[in-house]
């Protein structure tokens, strides 16, 4: 095997990255990938309690990086989905305590043993950051519909392009179709054609998301969800399926059905 | 010490500098000569100046990292070529101008009307910044959150919805034009236009100074007067 490193990233903080990175993480376990990720927003580790294995956790990455237990010891296996292992970050420490060596050299050492590696990359452009996406050979960008989280990607987008880690791939977190419909959201054309890159994924506002990241059952586990469909999607499209981009504006609710009157 | 590399204390950190030569041997011998003078150098922030050397930004944020793991910080590169200026700006590093600079134009740069230019093919996303003495020219778009500041005139052959200041140094003839003009805040010489058309028309327009007013106009103008 010679896994491929994916940095989930953002620029903006609270747009999704955990999330997406612990639903990806499990999708492309449930169909029988061996998968590892890696929280590296250390100081505010949160990929654990995404996946509901916060009370697991002996040893994390800096132990790692600083040769305090070996790379397997760190490494805890879900609950749930075979294959899927996480490797915590330290919560007691802070970012300066990895280097973006260090990730490259953890990378190329679990590489061998992993088909996918998801890195969960800190907010910011900063040290943290750097770290996460040294190793990675796709980066993810995920925005919101929201002007500030979209100016934040263009960031990172630009920082990825200069260091030649791109073409960064677009994720758009938390659409809601009625807000679109009444033109009180930016559209994905308009985030599209301002960053003018791929477009992996759309993936639509649920309040399910929420309750299913307190409880550490991924959504993307969830046939009848539509979040989590749209994850699901996107862990095929990194598989290389063809997959079309979720319609959602079909999937209007009862007052969507209102106010669009007599639309199509 | 290395015969390619001088090294001073300055009022701002520590200050470095290199000679020209292969940038590989130079870098090693630059991280060589820091790993035997750690104690001296430990936390310092580094003002380096590579004189001619082209870096690429991927070389210069290896360079960065690898000054990191050293507990060293980049703070500014000094440097006389456009290329690496330009990673240093992509990198959010500083840069600060060279003080002698020696050398006829770089090849990026062209001449308009006897006027000093530079041409940039890609599109200027936030953070990216263009400084320049002369015209700028860019085809691509300037995203929200992406600056250019030119002495001379301002085109972009694509959106511009960033932040523009034409004649920058006093020129009141400047012109911005653009293939769809939204910017953020649109400055020549002097004067200010925070103005963002209301309902954007996809259609180029220009900005001159009429006045004492910027003036922003669909191209091509129509002949008044």
């Amino acid at each position: 095997m010679a896994g491929k490193v994916i940095t989930v990233t953002s620029g903006k903080g609270g747009v999704g990255k955990t999330t997406i990175a612990a639903n990806l993480g499990a999708a492309l376990a449930a169909v029988g990938k061996q998968v590892v990720c890696i929280d590296a927003d250390i100081g505010l580790r949160n990929l654990d309690i995404v996946m509901g294995l916060e009370n697991r956790i002996v040893y994390d990455l800096v132990d790692v990086v600083e040769g305090r237990c070996r790379l397997r010891q760190a490494m805890i296996r879900d609950k749930r989905s075979e294959g899927l292992y996480l490797i915590p970050a330290a919560q007691t420490r802070d970012k300066t305590a990895v280097s973006p060596s260090d990730m490259i050299k953890l990378c190329n050492e679990l590489r061998p043993d992993f088909d996918w590696i998801i890195i969960d990359s800190p907010a910011g452009i900063e040290r943290g950051f750097r770290n996460a996406i040294a190793p990675a050979d796709v980066v993810l960008v995920v925005t919101n519909p929201e002007i500030s989280a979209v100016r934040d990607a263009d960031r990172i987008i630009g920082i990825i392009e200069s260091e030649e880690k791109g073409p960064a791939q677009l994720i758009i977190n938390r659409i809601d179709q009625n807000m679109v419909n009444r033109g009180d959201m930016i559209t994905q054309e308009d985030i599209v054609e301002l960053l003018a890159v791929g477009l992996l994924g759309i993936i639509p506002e649920d309040e399910k998301v929420i309750v299913s990241t307190n409880q550490g059952l991924p959504i993307a586990l969830d046939d009848k969800n539509l979040a989590g469909t749209a994850l699901r999607n996107i862990s095929k499209r990194l598989l290389g399926e063809e997959v079309s981009l979720l319609d959602l504006s079909n999937k209007r609710g009862f007052f969507g059905k209102i106010f669009a009157g007599g639309r199509q | 010490m290395h015969p390619n590399i001088k090294i001073k204390g300055t009022r701002d950190g520590i200050s470095i500098a290199v000679e020209p030569g292969d940038w590989s041997e130079i870098r090693n011998a630059l991280l060589e000569h820091i790993d035997k003078q750690i104690a001296f150098l430990e936390n310092a922030q580094l003002t380096l100046d590579v004189g001619e050397h082209a870096l690429k930004a991927a070389e210069m944020g290896r360079l960065r990292d690898q000054l990191a793991d050293r507990t060293i910080k980049l703070q500014t590169i000094i440097s006389q070529s456009p290329i690496t200026e330009r990673s240093a700006q992509s990198l959010g590093i500083g840069i600060r101008a060279a003080m002698h600079i020696k050398h006829s134009p770089p090849p990026l740069n062209t001449s308009i009307g006897g006027e000093g230019a530079v041409l940039t093919k890609r599109t200027l996303r936030s953070g990216h910044s263009i400084n320049f003495r002369g015209h700028v020219v860019v085809v691509g778009d300037v995203n929200p959150g992406a600056e250019i500041i030119a002495d001379g005139n301002i085109l972009v052959w694509g959106h511009l919805r960033g932040s523009v200041h034409a004649g920058a140094s006093g020129n009141e003839n400047a012109i911005v034009c653009a293939l769809e003009l939204a910017p953020q805040q649109l400055r020549i010489s002097d004067h200010i236009s925070e103005k963002r058309p209301s309902k954007i028309i996809k259609k180029p327009k220009a900005a001159r100074l009429e006045e004492q007013e910027i003036l922003i106009e669909t191209w091509p103008q129509k002949k008044s007067k």
